[in-house]
């Protein structure tokens, strides 16, 4: 309870604001609710003016100033809708899905500290319950899969659950050298260890867990759960209306969690001169997944066994390179944190991910026989 | 409890999913019924006539040059190259000579139609891939400056109804020649910027290389034509094999492909834009002065018997069969539909591949629904 109050100077509110516990918790609660609302509007609306800008046409420029209304009309939009839900659904699970997918999303922010202090809850295991939670809305995503009945549903949650559990040991084994670095699972303490962003102590890690996290809320390339032109809108393809929403929601609140964990564990935080610590994870933030608004518009998507032999072939045996690598590192040669050791390790990755993808990494031909 | 050989003997099922007639990737209203075993692709049966308007039918119904506006709608990607095989049907039919600069100008139409055909063939494979519209829109952008030319000519700006037994409809404008020019500049830069994002990009390659492929045999063996075909291996292109209108004058290559692949597929048609802006160069420095149309009886009374004319169209071997009783209408028309023809090998090309790869396979035929059903 001390560490939650302790967290509240720094969102310039007074420490002695007020009611106690359960005061602050709600404001803050709501604050985070609203801030998390808002970051996934403006991903939506960010992500849609890039793509149009690097697909050389518009993007939505009616609806309020540069069409940032957009989002807010669409959600109206969608409120408005017929919810319809299929005869051959399982009416609880569909109905429970898009919950299911959604909160654990939002608990991610959580533990995240947006500024100096500012943290709804500084929880000492972190990254671990981030990793734990986000692990949950890929329940949801397949309870919704499963419940509405569609063929092309299922596909697309199978794909899902088999992506998540591939890609989640290459990102926790990321996250394990990250922690091993900063000595503390706690997102504010790995912050503070951050004299100089984990991204170049830690490049390799910065490249698994980006591709990975990719991989697992369902960004392009690996967009194979929706993979629009295969599977029309995979698991949410039975989905209308506020339901429908919801899987939206989702998706960027997951984009715009992952940018913040990654601005988090690899980008600094909130750290960073001049400019107050908000604004600095907020830019980190946009520009993260500025990247993967980009990589979006530039690749088209992999195919499911491709993805499996990317996680399994690829990313897990670096990952647990890097692992080893930083563990020989912080216990044989501390004193050389960070100055020499960045060096060696940008070395490493610029020689380990070419070598890898050249000599060991072979996707497959993925014709069967029938 | 569930012993270990209880748990090897649990059986999976083959299900069947219908991936069309609505579905964003069929290219209009084709549909795939496909058994699956998982992901993989055990079987498929295509489905089509969702688009059948009976235009052969309707074609006994007009008048010879009342028909050309109808094969605008066949292949309403290219309806300069059905209204060009249609107008060749006829005039054999009719034995009319056609004017030099007409010729000239149903050549540069033709492989203009050609170069906007592919745009969309290439751009709507790499969407089916999974690139988000990037390709798709770039390759739209150029297509529309074709459009664009067409529009100057024909005032239309999908179908065309340009063409005309006899000749073409009207002659250019002035500041069409000019404009085409600039075209085909800005249109060589960008295919070989294009290319060189794409050729070698590592996921399309790992999509699309080794994928479905069509070997020479079976591709001859089904009657495919076209890119498909000349992927395969197979250098057979109308405009040389069998050249009509001028096409015996203009230096261009036949690209091929190695394997047969999608990805061959792909590159063969990159490669087609390339040679039809070498043709369209060379019939820009060539054509000559003069009238457009011949001078054509009208109403159009072709002689009792019949005739058949086909083309190199952008996606294969189009051709129409006509019947004359010596009436102002056709006693019979018959199209040869690329489309359809190509879509033959569609079964055996994606049998054993995954869901995935059936769409790419599928995109990478390239067809028009309103030539397959008609």
């Amino acid at each position: 309870m001390d560490r939650l109050t302790s967290s509240i100077p720094a969102l310039s509110l007074p420490a002695d604001w007020p009611g106690g516990f359960w005061w602050h918790w709600v404001v803050f609660t709501t604050i985070i609710f609203t801030f998390v609302v808002v970051m996934a509007m403006a991903a939506i609306y960010i992500e849609r003016r890039a793509l149009g800008r690097m697909q050389s046409r518009l993007g939505p420029n009616r609806t309020g100033p540069f069409g940032v209304l957009q989002p807010v009309a669409d959600a109206i939009k969608v409120l408005l809708k017929e919810d319809i839900i299929p005869t051959g659904a399982d009416k609880a699970v569909h109905w429970l899905a898009p919950l299911v997918a959604f909160i654990p999303v939002l608990l991610i922010f959580a533990v995240v500290p947006f500024g100096d202090g500012a943290v709804l809850a500084d929880l000492n295991i972190g990254i671990l319950y981030v990793v734990a939670v986000s692990a949950v809305s890929t329940v949801g995503i397949f309870m919704a899969g499963w419940s509405s009945g569609n063929k092309y549903s299922l596909l697309g949650a199978m794909r899902n659950i088999a992506a998540v559990v591939s890609y989640e040991m290459p990102l926790v084994l990321a996250v394990a050298s990250v922690v091993i670095v900063a000595g503390s699972l706690s997102l504010h303490r790995i912050v503070l260890a951050q004299d100089f962003p984990f991204i170049l102590v830690q490049p390799l890690g910065f490249l698994v867990f980006f591709i990975a996290a990719c991989a697992e809320i369902n960004r392009s390339p690996f967009d194979l759960f929706e993979a629009d032109s295969e599977l029309v809108a995979g698991f949410h393809t039975e989905y209308s209306g506020m339901k429908f929403a919801m899987f939206y929601l989702v998706e960027y609140t997951e984009a715009v969690a992952v940018s913040a964990i990654i601005t988090t564990i690899f980008l600094g935080g909130w750290r960073g001169p001049f400019l107050p610590g908000w604004l600095w994870f907020l830019a980190k933030v946009v520009a993260v997944f500025f990247a993967m608004v980009w990589v979006r518009t530039t690749l088209p998507r992999v195919r499911i066994d491709q993805l499996m032999a990317l996680a399994w072939k690829f990313l897990l045996p670096l990952a647990v390179i890097n692992l080893l690598v930083t563990a020989i590192q912080v216990l044989a040669w501390p004193e050389a944190l960070p100055g020499i050791v960045i060096i060696i390790n940008i070395a490493i990755a610029a020689a380990l991910v070419p070598l890898w993808s050249k000599l060991f990494f072979k996707p497959g031909r993925g014709r069967i026989e029938v | 409890m569930t012993t270990r050989s209880e748990v090897m003997t649990l059986k999976t099922e083959p299900f069947a999913v219908n991936f069309g007639p609505v579905h964003p990737s069929t290219h209009g209203v084709f549909r795939m019924r496909a058994v699956l075993d998982g992901e993989v692709v055990l079987d498929i049966e295509p489905v089509f006539g969702y688009l059948h308007r009976g235009v052969e039918k309707l074609a006994e119904e007009r008048t010879f040059t009342g028909f050309i506006p109808l094969t605008d709608r066949l292949d309403y990607i290219s309806s300069m190259s059905n209204g060009l095989a249609y107008v060749l049907a006829a005039e054999k039919l009719a034995g009319i000579k056609v004017p030099e600069r007409a010729e000239y100008i149903r050549v540069i139409m033709a492989e203009l139609q050609r170069i906007a055909n592919h745009c969309i063939a290439v751009g709507a494979f790499l969407n089916d891939c999974g690139a988000f519209f990037t390709p798709f829109l770039y390759l739209f952008r150029e297509r529309e400056k074709i459009i664009d030319l067409f529009e100057m000519v024909s005032g239309q700006r999908l179908t065309y109804n340009y063409m005309r037994i006899g000749g073409v409809s009207q002659d250019l404008p002035e500041e069409f020649l000019p404009a085409l020019r600039k075209f085909v500049d800005q249109m060589a830069r960008f295919i070989e910027e294009y290319d060189f994002f794409l050729k070698q990009n590592e996921v399309l390659l790992a999509r699309a290389r080794g994928v479905g492929i069509l070997s020479q045999e079976t591709a001859i063996n089904c009657g495919i034509s076209g890119p498909v075909l000349r992927a395969s291996g197979a250098a057979w292109d109308l405009r040389k094999a069998d050249p009509y209108s001028i096409y015996n004058r203009f230096d261009f290559d036949i690209p091929v492909g190695a394997t047969g692949d999608s990805y061959d597929r792909y590159r063969v048609r990159v490669e087609e834009i390339r040679q039809s802006l070498r043709i369209i160069r060379q019939a820009m420095e060539q054509i000559p002065g003069g009238p457009v149309m011949a001078d054509v009886p009208r109403p159009l009374h072709p002689p009792t018997g019949e005739a058949y004319a086909h083309i190199e169209s952008p996606k294969g071997e189009l051709g129409f069969y006509l019947v004359s009783d010596g009436s102002i209408a056709p006693y019979r028309c018959h199209v040869r539909p690329t489309s359809l023809i190509n879509l033959t090998a569609l079964r055996e090309m994606v049998r054993g591949w995954k869901v995935a790869d059936m769409i790419i396979i599928f995109g990478s035929i390239d067809i028009t629904m309103g030539e397959v059903d008609r």
